[in-house]
Order: structure tokens, then C-alpha cells, then sequence
């Protein structure tokens, strides 16, 4: 990576800057994207791009279409029209798993947390697609995989402390509280090691201190290069540490822009006064 | 954390190494011999089950095939039955193949009712098409033999049952403990999250299915050779159910619940003889009342009362 | 005694040779499909009711009960069995649903609400208890031999195009009819039964606007008794009784509950129908001896398909 001060990375978040020609291509193209469930239509003829590297918010009153447009990134969803491109490559229509495996990893604004499991173990599962995976080489447990295996126990712990998880690292995942669980759910997706972490409503439930906390770290996050796309409520956080913001209401891409750009936009205030009324 | 991964097979082995000192006659070996095969397809299902979530009601059907398959082919084609075991297990293999690609999209009550389908087509087919089965009445086995060394007697057959348990249950502890292990129990508690870390859900759920049903499949060509005659209520709805009783009985997601479920539930009918006519509203309410009360199963439950926070 | 094959056709129905010489094999054709579509609506009506019985208490408390067949099974044997004693029918009928009811609501209170947040295969596994336990209280009370019941209005078959139709079928779809109707208003037109069915759509829901969920489920255990038991009394002239009567009976109740949709009531009546008929053409088409395999392939090839049923709700998980 390149830490050079150049104007045309004025605008990104300095530290992580990769080379020019990587970073003028769009990380994340989506190209009027719709999704209709049983005639209604969730989000509609929605364009947009993300660049790399940066921390990408995207906002809208209750119903605006936010999660649908995480599940469809990720896969969870498939689009009815449209296409969505990551990293140049048209990726609309794949199956999760092999998302992942091109670098998208996520958190869930509904827990999805493997209670049947340990804390370690969790975030070990995020650590999957380094691993052997094979089933003969798990049946008689062979000698690479142990070695492996034992590498991905000492990093999941490692991500554990990082996110702040240091106490619960010996826990059954049933038996920790639901801040925990939320920054386990960031710790099993950093395991991954993404090019693109989407978290949905990472401080939701959080209280004050906690939810600093989540802010902290999700800019050590942008910090290691990850493309952030957050999905969240608490405003304060968004205009703080955002630095692109879609807007969207009824499905549909209400504005654009910089924190500043975007909250002084009068579509934006009306569709949030208005969702107040 | 290897240490004590292993402990309960470390038990296995010494209980199973001493038993035959107590199990002074043939009867009681017996016992034993069926417990055991039990025990080898609870490990099997319980992988599918208690892992990695997917009900099973038609496990009895593999069984069943692989047991008719040893049958037939050693008995009427005269295959040498090693050849015949494994024939009939990449038969069962890829039959469960097939089927569980359609069959594990669905969920809950409605993959229970495709399961039990299965099993029970599976069995009317194998009651049926008398000509190469025997029908309803069953057909007698050769027994198993394999380069020149002949398995017969009780007491050759429990060291058999009782190496092939020990290697099943090694073999399932390795894989819990692996990538393609915590795949599994991922599948089961929340398989949207597990798609997104990268795991193929509908592909290890297939990989289990088929893992499972092939363990099902030889461990009936074996007890087929092992008891001489086979009927097709080896492969019946009831039989599948009793094999899903022993994985719940014992404990879901523990496998040597899965190994105590079985031996349990073997033993216990032959306790209940006592009862006579009383036996089957014993047995009947004794699983109620268990299940009732230990939602999680025997080794679950007791484990939790005498070592809290671990896990067996 | 042995059994009558379940409700089996005849498979020539009069004297096919007699009749073909005369009219024409068109009209033997037509007049076998007849008999074998009797035979399958009158099937297809006790799969229809047991169904419903899955689908109301599934409705009530997400169980599958396998115990549903037990019901029926009390319901033939007391039938047979008090009738046999000289107890009027009316009167035999009515024990017998009161019995079954009464084991429904013992299973409810103190099997399936004590277990209420154990897992599905837990919650299976606790249902076949109780079957087990019921068929072997049936054995101790009433032996394991077949019991007979006459037909409740003589044995004389009608003859409706060339078809000959027992007048005990004529009940069994009379009364299935009639107490499905009766079900529908219950569940559309009463406050009882709204509230149930409330509780269906959102149990937490119905909690809070005054539905006793506790009693509700209790509810749609007493009503899938009776409903099986009924079913069992008015079958029992054809099929005979048996402690054992009620496991197929239960699992084609099952097939038809899922095959139309789990939960939907209508759905598992047209699900029972539809396996009832299939079995009955198989039966005299194709083979007697897979009759009983037809109804779960039917199930596995919808299934594969339509992953709900043919009626059921259709849901997305929300992530």
C-alpha cells in the first residue's frame, strides 16, 4: 500500500489509499437495481457506485429499502431486474458463499449468531474459506488441517481482543450479552479478511459509551483498507465518521453525497420529518 | 482443548474393552452386537441431526438397502461379501445423493415428511419385488468372510462391532472438530449467516446426508451377515424412528449421547419383557416422560449436572 | 380375523365379462373408474379429516402431532368394541370421541406445554411417545385381535353406473363432509374460533389482545380427537378395527397435511382427497402392492416443486 499524500486522494480516508488506477475503479457498481416482493417493490430503479477504501453509509426512514439492499448486495436476495458489480465483476444472482469468497462479508441487523457454538468457534466459521474444508481430511483429521486449524483458533482470538471481546474469548456464544454478540458478529466477518464488510445497524440496542466504541473500531476497519458500507440510525455516528452517504426512501435513491452535502438536502430533511410525523 | 476432545472415546474404549467380562453368554452378547450396530448409525445420524440440524425419518430405508444388498448379492449372485458391502454403500451413496440436493431445501416438518417418504417407499419396494427380496418373509444371509478369515460366533462379531463403533466415533469427533464440522453446526444455528461466510450450506448438507445414509448402509450389510436372515422391517417407518429416538433419547449434537441413546434403547424393550402386556405403554411413556423432562437428552442433561459450562 | 385390504377395491368391481359382452368395454372402463373413484373419495375423506387434525393443532402450537392416528384407532375400537356390548351407536360414538379427547387434552397439558420451547425432533419424538403409549393401553384394553362393527344402514350396495358403492361409504363422506363444514364455521364465524385462529397467524399477538393461548391449544387437541375419533367410528364397518388401524391412517393424515400446505385446513382436506383417489387408481390401474407408496411419492414429487405444499404460505426468512 501506498501512503503518499497526492490532492487526488484528498477526499479518501488518507491512511489506506491504494494505488490510483485501483482506487478510480468503483469497488461496488450497481446499476438500476429493483426488487419487488409479492408486487410491491422494495427498492427501485437504484444506481449507484462505492469506491475503495472508504466508510459508505447508507440511510432512510424505517422501510426505505436498507436491509433488502444489504441482502441483495450479499446475495441473500436475488435481484428481480438490474445487475450489481463488484470489484468489475457482474456478481447479480450468485449465491452468498460465493460472495464471500470474492471478498463481501456482513453482519445482521437480526442477530445470526451460531448459539449451538463457542464464542472462538464462531468467529473460527468466518475463518472457513482459509481453512481445508474437505471432509475426508476432517473424517481423519490430517496433519495440515490440525496446523490450520490451530492458526485460526490463535487469530479468532486475536480479532476477539481486537474487537474488544478479550473476556468472553473462553464463552459459549448462548451464554454472552447482546452488546458482545454484536461485536462478535463484526469479529466472525473481519475473520474473513473482506474487501467489503456491510454492517447492518452495528450500534443498534448499544448504549453511549458502547456505541463509541463501534464507532472506534469501525474506523480502525476502514483504517485496514476494508471497504465500510454501515446501515444505521444513529445519526450522530453516521455524520461523524461517513465519508459517502446514499439516502434512499420508498426504495429509491433520495440523494447522494457527502455527510454534509447530504444532511443539509431538503429531500432528505422532508422524508425524515416526514417519517416522524 | 485436544486433550479432552478425545475423552469420551478414551471411555468408549475401555467400557468396550471390558464388557465381555460381563456379558457371560451368548444372549447377552447379542444384546451387545445390536447395540452396537445401532450405536455406529446413531454417530452416523446424529452427524445429520443433532449437528447439523436436518431431521431424518427415513434412515431405516439405507439401512435396509445396504443389508438387502449384501443379502442378495452374496446369497443369490454369490459375491464375495466384502465387494457386496461396498457395492451396496456407493448404491445408497448415490441414491442419497440424488435425492438430497431437492429434498434438503426443505425445512422442519416438511423435510420430516419427505425423509419419511423416502424410508417408506424404500420398504414397500423391498416388500414387494419378492422375486429377488423373499417378500415379507425375509431371505437368509451367508455369513461375512473376507480373505480366508470368517466371521462367526457371538464373540468374534462384538470385537468387530466394537472396533468398527471406535473408529465411527473417532471419525465423528474428528470432523465436529474441523472447517467442514463447524460448517455443519453453523447450518443448524443460523445457516443465512453461515451462506455469507462462505460456507457452502447446500452442499455440506448433502455431504452429511450422503456421509450418514452410507454409514447406515454398511452398518446394515453387516448385522444382515451377522444375524443370517434379513426382513424388510430392517427398513420399515418404525425402525427409522426408533433411530431417530435413540439420537434424541441420548442427546442431539453429542456424540456419545448418540452411542448411550442407542445402548439404552436397545436394552430397555429387553428389560420391558417384564411388563408383558404393559411393555409398549412403558416404553411409550418412558420416552414421553424423558423427553419431556430433558428436552436435550440424556447425556446432555446429566453432563450439564455434573460438569456445568462444558460440553461433552 | 383377517382384515379387509383398506378399503381396496374390488378389483372387478361386477362380473366384467358379463357386463362387457353386453354394453361395450367403454362402459366397463367407466364403470371401474367409478368404483375406484368411490373408493378413493371415501379413502381420501378419513385421510381428509385426519389432515385437519394435523393442520388445527399444527395451527395452535407448531406441533406435528404422529398421535393424530391414535384417535381415530379409539374412536373405531370403542365403537366396535361398546356397540359390540350392547351400547347404542350413537351413544358408542360419542365415548369413544370423549375417550379420545380426553387423551388429547392430557397430551396437550402435560406432554406438549411442559416441552413447549424443545426442539421440533424433540417435539415429534414426545407425539410418537404418546402413540406408543396409546396403541399399547388400546392392546391392554381391547386385545390385539380385529373388531367388528356393522354398517349403519345394511350392506346392500347401490348400483350407480355400473358401480356398486357401499351405503357405509355414503356415511363416511356424508359425515366427513358435514364435520368439515362444521369445522369452517367454527373457524370463520365464531369467536372461539377466530381467536385459534388468530393465534395461528401471531401467537404474541393474540396473547395481547386476550386470547388464552394455553387454551387454545388445549382446544385444538380436544377438536383433532374428535375429529379422528368420529372418523375412526364411521370407517370401522369397512376397514374393521384394530389397535394398529390408526399408524397408516395417521401417516396419510400427515401426507395429506403437508401436501396441502401445512396449517391450511382446506388445504389438508384436498390434500386427503387427492391421496385417497391416487391411491384407489393406483390400486386398481397399476398395483395393489404399492397403493401405500403412491401417496409419499406424490408428496416427494410436489415437495420438490413447491417446497410448501401445494396451498402453504410461502415465507422469507428475515435476516
Amino acid at each position: 500500500m501506498i501512503n503518499a499524500a497526492s490532492p487526488a486522494m484528498m477526499d479518501t480516508v488518507a491512511q489506506a489509499a491504494p494505488a490510483v488506477a485501483e482506487r478510480t475503479s468503483p469497488l461496488l457498481r450497481v446499476e438500476n437495481l429493483s426488487r419487488e416482493f409479492g408486487g410491491v417493490l422494495a427498492i427501485q430503479d437504484l444506481s449507484f457506485t462505492l469506491p475503495k477504501g472508504r466508510i459508505v453509509s447508507i440511510i432512510g426512514p424505517n422501510g426505505a429499502g436498507k436491509t433488502t439492499l444489504f441482502n441483495l448486495i450479499t446475495g441473500v436476495y436475488t435481484p428481480t431486474y438490474g445487475r450489481i458489480l463488484f470489484d468489475g465483476r457482474d456478481i447479480s444472482g450468485l449465491p452468498p458463499f460465493k460472495l464471500a469468497a470474492r471478498g463481501m462479508s456482513r453482519t445482521f441487523q437480526n442477530l445470526q449468531i451460531f448459539f449451538n457454538m463457542s464464542a472462538l468457534e464462531n468467529v473460527m466459521v468466518g475463518r472457513h474459506l482459509h481453512l481445508d474444508r474437505g471432509v475426508l481430511a476432517a473424517l481423519f483429521r490430517l496433519p495440515r488441517l490440525v496446523r490450520k486449524d490451530k492458526e485460526a483458533r490463535e487469530l479468532a482470538a486475536e480479532l476477539m481482543r481486537e474487537v474488544g471481546l478479550s473476556k468472553y474469548i473462553d464463552a459459549q456464544a448462548s451464554a454472552m450479552p447482546y452488546g458482545a454478540l454484536k461485536r462478535l458478529e463484526i469479529a466472525r466477518a473481519l475473520a474473513a479478511e473482506p474487501k467489503m464488510l456491510l454492517l447492518d445497524e452495528p450500534a443498534a440496542g448499544l448504549n453511549g459509551t458502547e456505541s463509541r466504541e463501534i464507532d472506534e473500531l469501525i474506523k480502525r476497519i476502514a483504517a485496514r483498507g476494508i471497504t465500510v458500507v454501515l446501515v444505521e440510525h444513529d445519526m450522530k455516528m453516521v455524520m461523524g465518521i461517513s465519508d459517502h452517504i446514499l439516502a434512499l426512501n420508498y426504495g429509491r435513491k433520495l440523494a447522494e453525497g457527502t455527510p454534509a452535502e447530504v444532511s443539509a438536502n431538503p429531500d432528505v430533511i422532508a422524508a425524515y420529518l416526514g417519517s416522524m410525523a | 482443548m485436544s486433550s479432552h476432545r478425545l475423552a469420551p472415546l478414551a471411555v468408549l474404549a475401555v467400557v468396550a474393552a471390558l464388557l465381555p467380562l460381563a456379558l457371560t453368554n451368548n444372549f447377552l452378547l447379542n444384546i451387545a452386537i445390536v447395540a452396537g450396530f445401532n450405536a455406529i448409525v446413531c454417530v452416523g445420524l446424529n452427524l445429520l441431526i443433532g449437528f447439523a440440524g436436518q431431521i431424518s425419518l427415513g434412515h431405516a430405508g439405507f439401512f435396509g438397502l445396504g443389508a438387502y444388498a449384501s443379502a442378495v448379492l452374496v446369497s443369490t449372485y454369490g459375491w464375495p461379501p466384502l465387494a457386496a458391502l461396498l457395492a451396496g454403500a456407493v448404491a445408497v451413496g448415490l441414491l442419497a445423493f440424488a435425492v438430497a440436493k431437492p429434498i434438503l431445501r426443505l425445512k422442519g416438518h416438511y423435510l420430516a415428511m419427505a425423509t419419511l417418504g423416502i424410508g417408506i417407499i424404500i420398504s414397500i419396494v423391498l416388500k414387494t419385488e419378492t422375486k429377488i427380496t423373499g417378500g415379507p418373509d425375509g431371505m437368509p444371509v451367508d455369513s461375512f468372510a473376507v480373505l480366508g478369515f470368517q466371521a462367526y460366533g457371538e464373540k468374534v462379531w462384538y470385537w468387530i462391532v466394537a472396533g468398527l463403533l471406535l473408529v465411527a466415533v473417532w471419525a465423528a469427533l474428528n470432523l465436529i472438530d474441523s472447517p467442514a464440522g463447524r460448517a455443519l453446526r453453523a447450518v443448524h444455528g443460523a445457516e443465512v449467516a453461515a451462506e455469507t461466510l462462505g460456507v457452502d450450506t447446500a452442499g455440506y448438507k448433502v455431504m452429511v446426508f450422503v456421509l450418514s445414509a452410507v454409514m447406515a448402509s454398511i452398518t446394515g450389510s453387516l448385522s444382515a451377515h451377522y444375524l443370517g436372515f434379513i426382513t424388510p422391517s430392517a427398513s420399515d417407518f418404525f425402525r427409522s424412528i426408533e433411530l431417530v429416538t435413540m439420537v434424541v433419547f441420548g442427546g442431539m449434537a453429542s456424540t456419545f449421547g448418540a452411542v448411550v441413546g442407542a445402548v439404552v434403547l436397545t436394552v430397555l424393550p429387553q428389560l420391558l419383557t417384564a411388563f408383558q402386556d404393559y411393555e409398549a405403554m412403558v416404553l411409550g411413556a418412558i420416552l414421553m416422560l424423558t423427553m419431556v423432562f430433558m428436552p436435550k437428552g440424556l447425556v446432555p442433561t446429566l453432563s450439564a449436572l455434573i460438569a456445568p459450562r462444558r460440553r461433552v | 380375523m383377517k382384515p379387509a385390504k383398506f378399503l381396496a377395491p374390488s378389483p372387478q368391481p361386477l362380473s366384467r365379462e358379463g357386463r362387457g359382452a353386453l354394453s361395450g368395454d367403454a362402459i366397463t372402463m367407466g364403470a371401474d373408474f367409478l368404483q375406484f373413484l368411490v373408493s378413493g373419495i371415501t379413502v381420501g375423506a378419513i385421510y381428509a379429516l385426519a389432515g385437519l387434525g394435523f393442520a388445527i393443532i399444527y395451527n395452535a402450537s407448531t406441533v406435528i402431532n404422529f398421535a393424530q392416528g391414535e384417535f381415530i384407532m379409539i374412536g373405531g375400537m370403542s365403537a366396535s368394541t361398546l356397540t359390540a356390548a350392547g351400547v347404542p351407536l350413537p351413544l358408542a360414538i360419542l365415548a369413544g370421541c370423549a375417550v379420545a379427547m380426553l387423551g388429547g387434552v392430557l397430551l396437550a397439558k402435560f406432554a406438549i406445554e411442559k416441552a413447549r420451547n424443545a426442539s421440533v425432533v424433540t417435539l415429534i419424538i414426545i407425539t410418537i411417545g404418546a402413540s406408543i403409549f396409546l396403541r399399547g393401553l388400546a392392546e391392554v384394553v381391547w386385545g390385539k385381535e380385529f373388531h367388528q362393527l356393522a354398517s349403519f344402514s345394511g350392506d346392500t350396495p347401490i348400483l350407480l353406473l355400473g358401480a356398486a358403492i357401499l351405503p357405509q361409504s355414503l356415511w363416511v363422506v356424508g359425515v366427513a363432509l358435514v364435520l368439515i363444514l362444521v369445522i369452517g364455521f367454527f373457524f370463520t364465524r365464531t369467536l372461539a374460533g377466530k381467536a385459534m385462529l388468530a393465534t395461528s397467524y401471531n401467537r404474541l399477538a393474540a396473547q395481547l389482545v386476550g386470547v388464552n393461548v394455553r387454551k387454545v391449544v388445549l382446544a385444538a387437541f380436544a377438536l383433532s380427537a374428535a375429529l379422528g375419533a368420529v372418523g375412526g367410528a364411521v370407517v370401522t364397518p369397512i376397514t374393521f378395527s384394530s389397535s394398529e388401524m390408526g399408524i397408516m391412517l395417521g401417516l396419510k393424515g400427515f401426507t395429506a397435511a403437508v401436501l396441502g400446505g401445512l396449517g391450511n385446513g382446506l388445504g389438508a382436506v384436498v390434500g386427503g382427497l387427492i391421496v385417497g383417489i391416487a391411491e384407489a387408481l393406483s390400486a386398481g390401474y397399476l398395483s395393489s402392492a404399492y397403493k401405500d407408496a403412491v401417496a409419499f411419492v406424490i408428496i416427494l414429487l410436489v415437495l420438490v416443486f413447491m417446497p410448501n405444499g401445494l396451498f402453504g404460505k410461502r415465507g422469507t426468512e428475515r435476516v
